[in-house]
């Protein structure tokens, strides 16, 4: 028992970045243990995903041929059934927000430990140790796990590149016989939010705003500064949660994606989600009080001080 | 109807800490009640606000000191409160995902709930799956990552928005019994009256131990071992602009320039 098993995830006709990623990931793990990957996908169009999935350093591809999008019922009961029929040491989940909602519950479901959100994966011996982020980013741990009777992980995605080069693999239809008669949930459909007046993912700069701002009245700050320099206003989560601002301003995992020329990231952590989003801009600016802020890690730029002082002198030079 | 809301007491860290084994130092560490969790309670009170006769019920697995976080969310409307801890909780390294989700379906079972409120994930240790986790175990239906509830007690059926990435909400209806992963968002969570506060003194908070619950004292063997704790290393080249508010803005008005996003 050394096998590597990877389960791919798609949405709406699209394989999703992440499934890729797994590859890489569970590549390495394989060749960590010396044993064989194997990659599922389950439900939609398996055949052209199949083919999709088969790239360098896979050996097999499973295809369940069931339901046309992600639903976690099934998927438990497919991936359970899969690990049963291939007995890999290793069950390899996204940590995905679909995956956040079936990896859980199928390593409970087999009885395995699970260890999420892994950012770093390494084998020694019978023990998996995992590096995984906590407090916000702020600190990194490192995690064994006796895997000598199997663990599920899920991994972060953008962690591992994604495997580019086409392969060989063996692809392989698995029947897997779902009882419906425990699925309690239906997927009714798909809504996209967030559209609106300004289409943050267009400007060349943004100026973005976290909860350092404290107040809504002090966004005027920002306004301010905006104005003054011609940029777009975005945020991160916290400031549309608080209903500050709309819905299509927030940049993130659950936001949008955005690639400016500048970033200017005012009072804002750096959350992993948040990241997710910002970290295609060319140049990134921050401002922070705490200097262990992760943001800037990624940043170009930093400037550890006060937004309430720094802001308004910015806006200054400019004129404003 | 009864709706359990899950309630960690979270470690916060400020701007400075320092790492001691593998924890943060004890007097780097605040704590706080879970953001997430935040919003789970205040769906859960805005559902007994608006349906008759529903108890809302908090479970923490926390110590004596998780107290004042419970008795915040008391003030915020939960009826009662149950807090799990004894020596071998106390004694536990760390308390994994599948260690969290036994002790909490005890408490399930124990009160069997309609529905059961957790937050998406806790702040500190970001595991993200103990609500879904808990589902499985106790054989309840489930949801994770829900920024919108609309919830039918007389249908049975809690009508949710998942939401995935990328702006793009999924619409999935849940039969009850079901346990529900809360997002940030969902709601705007209510600040503690002094009402609230004062009436929640007298609100029951219930103590019980493993052993109150049947739950064996092996379940803090957890399978996973932090082993470290560091500051992650970076190889970042940030370029730190210092000097005064006024110097380090002239600085960064440079930086703009030359990137040609400012004139
Ligand atoms: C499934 C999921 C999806 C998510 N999706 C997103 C998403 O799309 N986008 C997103 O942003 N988040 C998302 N989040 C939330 C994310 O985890 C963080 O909670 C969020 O990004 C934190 O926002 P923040 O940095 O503004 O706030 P905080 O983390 O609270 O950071 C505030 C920062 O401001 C600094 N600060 C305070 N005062 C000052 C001052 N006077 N001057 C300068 N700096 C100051 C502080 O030092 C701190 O670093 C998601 C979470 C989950 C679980």
């Amino acid at each position: 028992m050394s096998d590597v098993l990877a389960v791919a995830e798609h949405r709406r006709g699209d394989l999703r970045d992440v499934s890729l990623e797994l590859i890489t990931a569970g590549r390495e793990l394989a060749d960590g243990t010396g044993g064989n990957l194997h990659v599922a996908v389950i439900g939609g169009d398996v055949d052209a995903f199949a083919d999709e999935l088969n790239r360098e350093g896979v050996d097999r591809v499973l295809t369940v041929a069931e339901g046309e999008e992600f639903n976690h019922g099934v998927y438990t009961q497919a991936v359970a059934a899969l690990y049963d029929e291939v007995a890999p040491q290793f069950l390899l989940l996204p940590n995905t927000v679909n995956g956040l909602d079936y990896a859980p519950a199928v390593a409970t479901r087999l009885g395995l430990p699970y260890v999420p959100d892994a950012v770093g994966l390494d084998v020694d011996a019978d023990r998996l140790v995992a590096t995984r982020e906590m407090y916000g980013s702020k600190v990194a741990t490192t995690n064994e796990v006796d895997a000598s009777g199997g663990v599920t992980v899920s991994v972060r995605d953008a962690e591992w590149p994604p495997t580019e080069a086409a392969g060989d693999a063996v692809i392989e239809s698995v029947d897997v016989e779902i009882d419906e008669s425990t699925i309690r949930s239906t997927v009714k459909g798909f809504e996209e939010v967030g559209a609106g007046d300004v289409d943050i993912s267009e400007a060349d700069l943004l100026v973005s705003v976290g909860r350092g701002i404290e107040e809504e009245e002090n966004l005027e700050l920002i306004e301010e500064l905006a104005e003054t320099l011609d940029a777009t206003i975005s945020a991160s989560r916290p400031i549309i949660d608080n209903g500050w601002l709309p819905k299509n301003r927030q940049v993130g995992q659950s936001g949008k994606v955005v690639m400016p020329d500048v970033y200017l990231a005012v009072g804002i952590s750096g959350a992993v989600q948040h990241v997710a989003g910002m970290k295609g801009a060319e140049t990134i600016i921050a401002i922070n009080t705490d200097p262990n802020a992760p943001i800037f890690d990624l940043a170009d730029y930093g400037i550890v001080g006060d937004l309430f002082e720094v802001v308004p002198a910015l806006t200054e030079e400019f004129g404003g | 109807m009864k709706v359990l809301v899950t309630v960690k007491e979270v470690v916060t860290v400020g701007d400075e800490f320092e790492i001691s084994g593998t924890e943060i130092a004890e007097q780097y560490r605040e704590y706080d009640l879970n953001e997430w969790d935040n919003y789970a309670v205040e769906e859960a009170v805005q559902i007994s606000e608006s349906e008759e006769d529903i108890e809302v019920v908090t479970a923490t697995i926390g110590p004596e000191r998780s107290d004042e976080t419970i008795r915040m969310a008391l003030a915020k409307g939960a009826d009662r409160a149950l807090r799990i801890w004894d020596d071998d909780l106390e004694a536990a390294e760390t308390l994994d995902v599948e260690a969290k989700a036994e002790i909490l379906s005890a408490v399930v079972e124990a009160e069997d709930p309609d529905l059961v409120l957790t937050g998406v994930q806790a702040e500190d240790d970001a595991f993200g799956g103990t609500g879904v986790a808990l589902a499985e175990r106790v054989g309840y239906e489930w949801a994770a990552v829900v920024n919108d509830l609309d919830f039918d007690a007389d249908a049975g059926v809690a009508s949710v928005r998942r939401e995935l990435e990328g702006g793009v909400e999924e619409l999935t209806d849940v039969d009850l019994p079901a346990v529900l992963t809360i997002q940030t968002g969902i709601n705007e969570p209510r600040y503690a009256s002094l009402r609230g506060i004062r009436q929640a003194q007298s609100k029951p908070l219930d103590v019980r131990t493993l052993a109150d619950l049947d739950v064996d004292a092996s379940v803090t063997d957890s399978a996973l071992d932090v082993t470290e704790m560091y500051v992650p290393e970076t190889d970042s080249d940030v370029e730190l602009i210092e000097g005064s508010a006024d110097e380090s803005a002239g600085r960064l008005a440079d930086v703009l320039r030359e990137k040609g996003v400012a004139e």
